[in-house]
């Protein structure tokens, strides 16, 4: 069963300009027609590079920023459509663990003040010893001693920063933890312990993740479906193993074959796929498939006139290239300019 | 990964061993190691000691001034008209004024009135600012669209002030109360008002921004709420400074307008800028009398600049080790 389902979720952010008089001169389109579900208990990584939306997608689900159109539903209920007060409640189900670990904690709070507050704000725990209890317990979860209530954020490593802000959201009992880019400001060593954390919690509490990431080993150590965005728009979804094994969309082929393989041999002999150009802008997205700018396998005529639907091209494998079954068949070959399968890559 | 458990484990137990580096001790708050910083801080010590000092001499001074300071003693001894003056000797240290009065139980009790200046009109502009700034900075927090005019209109206001130039606010308002020391405070006051408004609304604002804020809303906090419990005192910061580094320009100031003839203007009660404005008239032939006032406000304001320039550099988060 699905507990959180996002359907053709648009945030697009005004740009304003004028120096008296504020006008609207155009939108960045951030999130562009987003649809996903995530299943109850499971992890649905979200990988992209940087600028792709992906944590603006994060944030709408929350509502942190607003919602320009479609439909985000937690067991059924429509999120985009609650009043302010009710989405308000409804945080304390849906939670959110931050990137910057020191950054999303205030300076000025101890540990126990910033737990507490979540409590204080949803009326849970009926007296402050109360509270007490049950943050010492949720500080034990996560890893931390009960010495820690007195502290203040810039007293702990990068690491136990992160485990408060866990604990931050773990203490309100949510259904739903949104983490966004949750290791990537940890050290490595530090990151498994975080990760490995977030796991031990999920089987614990049943919890459903939406994990957003960059880093693509970061993301399938830990997630069950793994979605690709790209410029806006999820390109490709897939089973964590499938998509690493059998990834179909040209962007997730390039993107995993970035990947290095600590094999000198294998890291010789196989294909590597360079995607020319930048990140195009998403004030003015291209036109059709907003990939084609770039893609290697980029086709005449249909792949800039026509936007690709995300299509099931297999059970629980959804793509969105027009040329998908073409492309794994090896019916079609990727421009030879652009692949460089036996001189090295440039440094 | 599981290769490196048993190494992440102890890497693990390290991490949790230093930050029980001391057993159950309380945490300490930012507040506490400001402090514990301040009080390392060589200019930090010099500022306090100077300050201090110069508080010191401005509190008891009417107790160890030798003599009257409005008494014209010896009188007789200086003819200003002839070039005939009194330097320093035994029964008056600093000499005597071109009215005969004691020079130094002036400088004693001019401390009293010239810190007092300082101290109120910082204090005046400071709250009136922080309130005007507080309230538009809160207004445009909140986030709601009543909140952004209201910020406009408080803002345009404040640009209004900034437009006019501190000392043209403050003599104009000296012109309109007429001359007195209340008049001196009230016009280097207002003329602090718009850096202590915009400095605290610009400052709500970048923290109304912050990651924190984000996180307070995603867990279900009231905007209300965090405008008071996580802007507001995470803004404060760089507006304490700006008080302190604002008393030593207050106290300039302030000399400024007594010494253009807006201060108290008996001469009972001596101010250091005042007795700037007394003495400039003898620069030539008796120059230490327009030195004396000149030394000590510049003294005492550079202390209050090393107090602020520390706890400006003990407050940022940049230079925290």
């Amino acid at each position: 069963m699905s507990v959180l389902e996002l359907e053709d979720l648009k945030v697009h952010f005004p740009i304003r300009s004028g120096v008296v008089f504020e006008r609207t001169v155009g939108y960045v389109h951030a999130v562009d027609g987003v649809s996903l579900s995530v299943e109850a208990g499971s992890t649905y990584g979200l990988v992209g590079e940087s600028g792709c939306g992906k944590t603006t997608l994060g944030r709408a689900v929350l509502r942190l920023v607003d919602i320009t159109s479609g439909h985000v539903r937690f067991e059924g209920t429509d999120l985009a459509e609650l009043s302010g007060e009710q989405m308000r409640r409804a945080r304390s189900r849906l939670q959110m663990v931050f990137q910057d670990p020191l950054g999303s904690l205030d300076p000025r709070q101890n540990v126990e003040s910033i737990l507490a507050e979540g409590l204080e704000v949803h009326g849970i725990g009926r007296s402050r010893a109360d509270r007490r209890a049950k943050i010492v317990d949720t500080l034990e979860r996560v890893g931390l001693a009960s010495n820690a209530l007195s502290r203040y954020p810039h007293e702990f490593s990068g690491g136990q920063r992160q485990r408060i802000g866990i604990a931050r959201a773990l203490v309100l009992e949510p259904d739903v933890i949104i983490c966004d880019e949750p290791v990537s400001a940890l050290d490595v060593s530090v990151q498994a312990q975080v990760l490995n954390l977030l796991e031990e919690l999920q089987s614990a509490f049943g919890l459903t993740y939406l994990v957003i990431a960059h880093d693509l080993a970061v993301v399938r150590h830990i997630s069950d479906v793994i979605g690709v965005m790209y410029l806006g728009g999820l390109v490709e979804e897939a089973g964590a193993d499938e998509l690493y094994t059998e990834p179909m969309h040209p962007y997730t082929k390039a993107l995993l074959s970035a990947v290095p393989i600590p094999d000198p041999v294998v890291e010789d002999a196989r294909e590597q796929i360079l995607i020319p150009g930048d990140l195009p802008s998403p004030s003015s997205p291209p036109s059709g498939c907003r990939f084609h700018t770039r893609c290697p396998w980029r086709q005449p005529e249909r792949c800039d006139t026509e936007r690709p639907e995300l299509r099931e091209v297999a059970p629980g494998h959804r793509v969105a290239c027009h040329y998908a079954e073409e492309i794994l068949a090896g019916e079609l070959r990727p421009r030879s300019a652009d692949v460089a399968s036996d001189t090295p890559p440039r440094a | 990964m599981a290769l490196g458990t048993d190494r992440v484990n102890k890497v693990d137990r390290l991490a949790e061993l230093t930050a029980q580096r001391d057993g159950d001790a309380e945490g300490a708050s930012l507040l506490r190691e400001t402090f514990g910083r301040l009080r390392r801080s060589p200019m930090a010590i010099s500022g306090a000691v100077i300050v201090g000092a110069f508080l010191f001499v401005a509190v008891i001074a009417p107790f160890v001034a030798p003599y009257e300071p409005g008494a014209q003693l010896w009188g007789r001894e200086v003819m200003p008209n002839q070039n005939v003056f009194v330097g320093p000797r035994g029964e008056n240290w600093f000499g005597l004024d071109h009215l005969g009065r004691d020079q130094l139980s002036r400088m004693l009790v001019g401390a009293r009135n010239s810190l007092l200046v300082g101290v109120v009109a910082t204090l005046l502009g400071f709250t009136a600012g922080a309130m005007l700034g507080g309230v538009a900075g809160a207004a445009v927090s909140l986030g709601r669209a009543w909140g952004r005019r209201l910020d406009a209109v408080i803002m345009r206001f404040i640009d209004m002030m900034l437009a006019i130039p501190a000392l043209l606010i403050a003599v104009s308002i000296a012109a309109i109360l007429g001359p007195s020391l209340t008049t001196v405070m009230v016009a280097v006051g207002l003329a602090q008002v718009p850096i202590f408004a915009r400095l605290l609304r610009g400052s709500m604002l970048a923290q109304s921004h912050s990651d924190y804020v984000l996180a307070a809303t995603a867990l279900g906090v009231r905007r209300p709420r965090i405008v008071r419990s996580h802007i507001l005192p995470n803004s404060l910061g760089p507006v304490i400074v700006q008080a302190t580094l604002t008393l030593a320009t207050a106290i300039i100031e302030a000399a400024a307008l007594s010494y253009l003839g807006f201060g108290n203007p008996d001469p009972a009660t001596p101010d250091w800028g005042a007795m700037l404005a007394d003495a400039q008239r003898f620069l030539v032939g008796a120059p230490e009398l327009a030195m004396y006032p000149a030394v000590a406000i510049i003294i005492t304001a550079l202390g209050f600049t090393l107090l602020g320039e520390a706890m400006r550099e003990s407050l940022d988060p940049k230079l925290r080790k």
